[in-house]
């Protein structure tokens, strides 16, 4: 049942992913899970288009300032899950940025800023370190759910 | 009904055990064993005090927001550490953590990243031997 209802639910998700709903699709990919994970939670493929996924998985050797690397099989297969599973995969628009830039960042993204900008208070930010440290804050991250809490 | 051949019998309950017994996990290696395979690839005997040194040491080689070992692991690494992203990292001294110089694969992983992100190079096997031999010692 959930199987039929995915489709329709991203399609009405376009602006920001979550519009409709806490839910946003956790890394589905054992391998992908296990490698990007370590710094922080494999973020949800959804958040960035294919592109970025691309660039990322391109440049681990220089990740925001730490070598990541991986050998190259497990980066190639990774790079092509994290596409195949992007904001933008199977013809989806991805509306959370301009189609002529690629972010590399979910949290430089408007929406980020929006929905964390007022939000979230100077000491949540300290306890949290980071605000790529999504699992601090939303202890449902690493299951897909970013309700309140 | 007699039961089958005892010695096979005990082949099978052996072979269950060895079962058992193998890693779950792909755990494949020791500290120790780590150790004296590094020792025998530099041709050098490890250091403890080296390997303090180089673990504690700042560093100006690597990457301008990794300096030193402790910029993650912290000066006690037998105690919690914490990623830049604010994620926490579990101890790296085996004595605090027996997961840790387990798995040869994941031992050669970080040490090829967090070496070249510090120092901006590979560690050599005598540096590996070294900082195994003092993480080892706490
Ligand atoms: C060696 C540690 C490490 C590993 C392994 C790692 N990352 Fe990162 N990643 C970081 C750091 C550090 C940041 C920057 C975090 C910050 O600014 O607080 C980051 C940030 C990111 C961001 C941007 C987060 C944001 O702020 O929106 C993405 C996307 C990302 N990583 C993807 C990946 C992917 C995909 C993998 C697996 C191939 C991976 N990372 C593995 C260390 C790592
Ligand atoms: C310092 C704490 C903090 C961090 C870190 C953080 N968030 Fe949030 N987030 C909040 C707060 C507070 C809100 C607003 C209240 C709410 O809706 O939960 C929010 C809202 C959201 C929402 C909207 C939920 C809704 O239903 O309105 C999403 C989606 C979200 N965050 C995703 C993320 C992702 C992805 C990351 C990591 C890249 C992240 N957040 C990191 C605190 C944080
Ligand atoms: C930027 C943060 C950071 C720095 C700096 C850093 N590490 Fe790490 N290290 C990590 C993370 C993250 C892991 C993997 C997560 C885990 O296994 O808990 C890790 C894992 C390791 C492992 C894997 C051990 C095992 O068997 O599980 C070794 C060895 C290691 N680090 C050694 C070092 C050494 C030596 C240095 C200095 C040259 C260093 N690290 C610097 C973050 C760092």
């Amino acid at each position: 049942m959930r199987r039929f209802l995915t489709p329709l639910v991203l399609a009405t998700l376009a602006m920001p992913a979550f519009a409709e709903d806490d839910y946003i699709r956790p890394v589905q990919h054992p391998l992908t899970q296990e490698e990007c994970s370590a710094c922080h939670m494999a973020y949800p493929p959804s958040l960035l288009p294919a592109r970025s996924w691309s660039e990322i998985m391109n440049t681990l050797d220089d990740h925001f300032g730490e070598d990541a690397s991986l050998g190259e099989e497990a980066r190639a297969e990774i790079e092509a899950y994290l596409v195949s599973a992007a904001g933008d995969a199977n013809g989806r628009r991805f509306r959370a940025a301009p189609a002529d830039e690629t972010p590399l960042r979910i949290t430089d993204l408007p929406w980020f800023n929006r929905e964390h900008k007022r939000e979230v208070s100077t000491r949540m930010l300290e306890r949290a370190g980071s605000m790529s440290n999504c699992s601090a804050c939303h202890r449902g991250a690493e299951r897909g759910y970013f309700e309140d809490d | 009904m007699t039961s089958p051949i005892p010695s096979l019998k005990a082949a099978m309950a052996a072979a269950a055990l060895t079962v058992l017994a193998a890693p779950v996990l792909a755990q494949d290696t020791s500290p120790d064993q780590l150790l004296s395979a590094y020792e025998a690839e530099a041709g050098a005997s490890a250091d403890l005090a080296r390997g303090q040194a180089l673990f504690t040491g700042q560093h100006t080689g690597g990457k301008p927001d990794t300096p030193s070992c402790t910029t993650c692991h912290t000066m006690d690494p037998r105690a919690k550490g914490q990623a830049r992203t604010g994620k926490v990292i579990e101890p790296l001294a085996p004595g605090a953590n027996p997961e840790r110089f387990t798995e040869t694969a994941k031992v050669e992983k970080w040490f090829g990243r967090n070496c070249n992100s510090v120092l901006g190079r590979d560690c050599t096997a005598l540096e590996k031997a070294d900082l195994i031999a003092w993480l080892s010692s706490l």
